[in-house]
C-alpha cells in the first residue's frame, strides 16, 4: 500500500512537471527562452516516471532493472547537445552579432569567427 | 601496444557496463560480447579522440556529479515556478558571456551540459578559441552573479578533477 502511494506520487510528480513543461512552450516569447522549458522541466518530468518505473519493479516485480538508469544517462547526454544545435542554429539565422555580448578574448563567437590554426593540426 | 589496443581505458570499461544494463542480465556471454564492444568501439573511434583524458580526482568527480543532480532537480523547480508564476513581460532574458580557465575539450564539454541542465540557464556557443562560453539566462537580474555562480560553483571544481 505504502509503495504504491510512493510509486504514485512520483507518477504524478512526473506528470506536473511534463505539463508545466509543455506549457512553458506555448507560454514563452521567444526561441530562446521556449528553449528554457524542455532542457529543465521535463528533466524531472520523464526522471519521476523512471524512479517510479525503477521502484515498481524492485519493490513490486521484485527484479532490478538498469533500463531506467541508462535513460537517465542518455537523457543527460542528449539534452544539453540538442539544445545547443538548436540555440546555435537560432542565433545564425536570427540574430546580429551586435546584439551579443563580446567574448571577451582574442577571438569571436565561433559562428562568426574561424578557429585559430592550430586547431587543425590537433 | 596496449595503447593502441585500449585507447581509452575508462570508456571500454563504461561501454562493457553499459552493455550490461542493457541487457539486464550477468552472463558469461554478455560480459564476453561486452568485452569484445569494449575493445572494438575505441579502436574505431579512436581518430575522433586522439588526447586521453586525466581524471585526476575520482572522489571529486562522484561529487560533481552529485551536486549537479542536485542542481537538476532544483531547477526543475525554479523554470517551473518562473512558467507558472511571472508574466511574460517580467521575465528578464539577459546573455551572458563566461570567461573559462578550464582548457580540455572534456571538462569545456561537460561544463556546457551542465550549464544547460542547471537553474534557468542553457549554453548557446563557444568563442571560436573556446575561451569563454555564450550562455542564456531565462530570468536574471544580474548577469555578474550568474557569471559567479557558474565559475565558482561548477568550473572550480571541474578544474580539481581535469588537471
Amino acid at each position: 500500500m505504502f509503495v504504491e502511494f510512493v510509486i504514485s506520487f512520483f507518477i504524478v510528480l512526473a506528470g506536473v512537471f511534463g505539463l508545466v513543461g509543455s506549457f512553458g512552450m506555448l507560454k514563452l516569447k521567444d526561441t530562446m527562452q521556449r528553449l528554457h522549458a524542455p532542457t529543465k522541466a521535463t528533466t524531472l518530468g520523464v526522471g519521476g516516471v523512471l524512479i517510479a518505473s525503477m521502484l515498481y519493479f524492485l519493490l513490486v516485480k521484485g527484479s532490478l532493472s538498469f533500463h531506467e538508469l541508462l535513460i537517465t544517462i542518455f537523457l543527460f547526454l542528449t539534452a544539453p547537445v540538442s539544445a545547443h544545435f538548436v540555440a546555435k542554429t537560432y542565433i545564425q539565422a536570427k540574430m546580429k552579432p551586435e546584439q551579443l555580448p563580446g567574448s571577451e578574448g582574442e577571438y569571436g563567437w565561433a559562428i562568426y569567427d574561424d578557429p585559430p590554426a592550430y586547431y587543425d593540426n590537433d | 601496444m596496449m595503447r593502441k589496443l585500449l585507447p581509452h581505458p575508462l570508456f571500454s570499461f563504461t561501454l562493457l557496463i553499459i552493455w550490461l544494463m542493457l541487457v539486464n542480465k550477468v552472463s558469461v556471454g554478455n560480459v564476453l560480447l561486452g568485452a569484445i564492444l569494449g575493445v572494438i568501439v575505441p579502436i574505431l573511434t579512436a581518430p575522433y579522440w586522439p588526447g586521453r583524458p586525466h581524471i585526476k580526482n575520482h572522489f571529486k568527480a562522484v561529487e560533481y556529479a552529485l551536486v549537479v543532480l542536485w542542481d537538476i532537480v532544483l531547477a526543475n523547480f525554479h523554470v517551473a515556478a518562473i512558467i507558472l508564476f511571472k508574466r511574460n513581460k517580467d521575465i528578464q532574458s539577459k546573455w551572458v558571456c563566461v570567461p573559462l580557465d578550464v582548457t580540455s575539450p572534456e571538462a569545456i564539454t561537460i561544463l556546457a551540459g551542465t550549464i544547460t541542465m542547471t537553474p534557468g540557464t542553457v549554453s548557446s556557443m563557444l568563442s571560436a578559441d573556446s575561451s569563454s562560453i555564450l550562455v542564456h539566462c531565462l530570468d536574471c537580474e544580474d548577469p555578474d552573479a550568474v557569471r559567479d555562480e557558474i565559475k565558482n560553483r561548477y568550473e572550480r571544481r571541474l578544474k580539481e578533477i581535469f588537471p
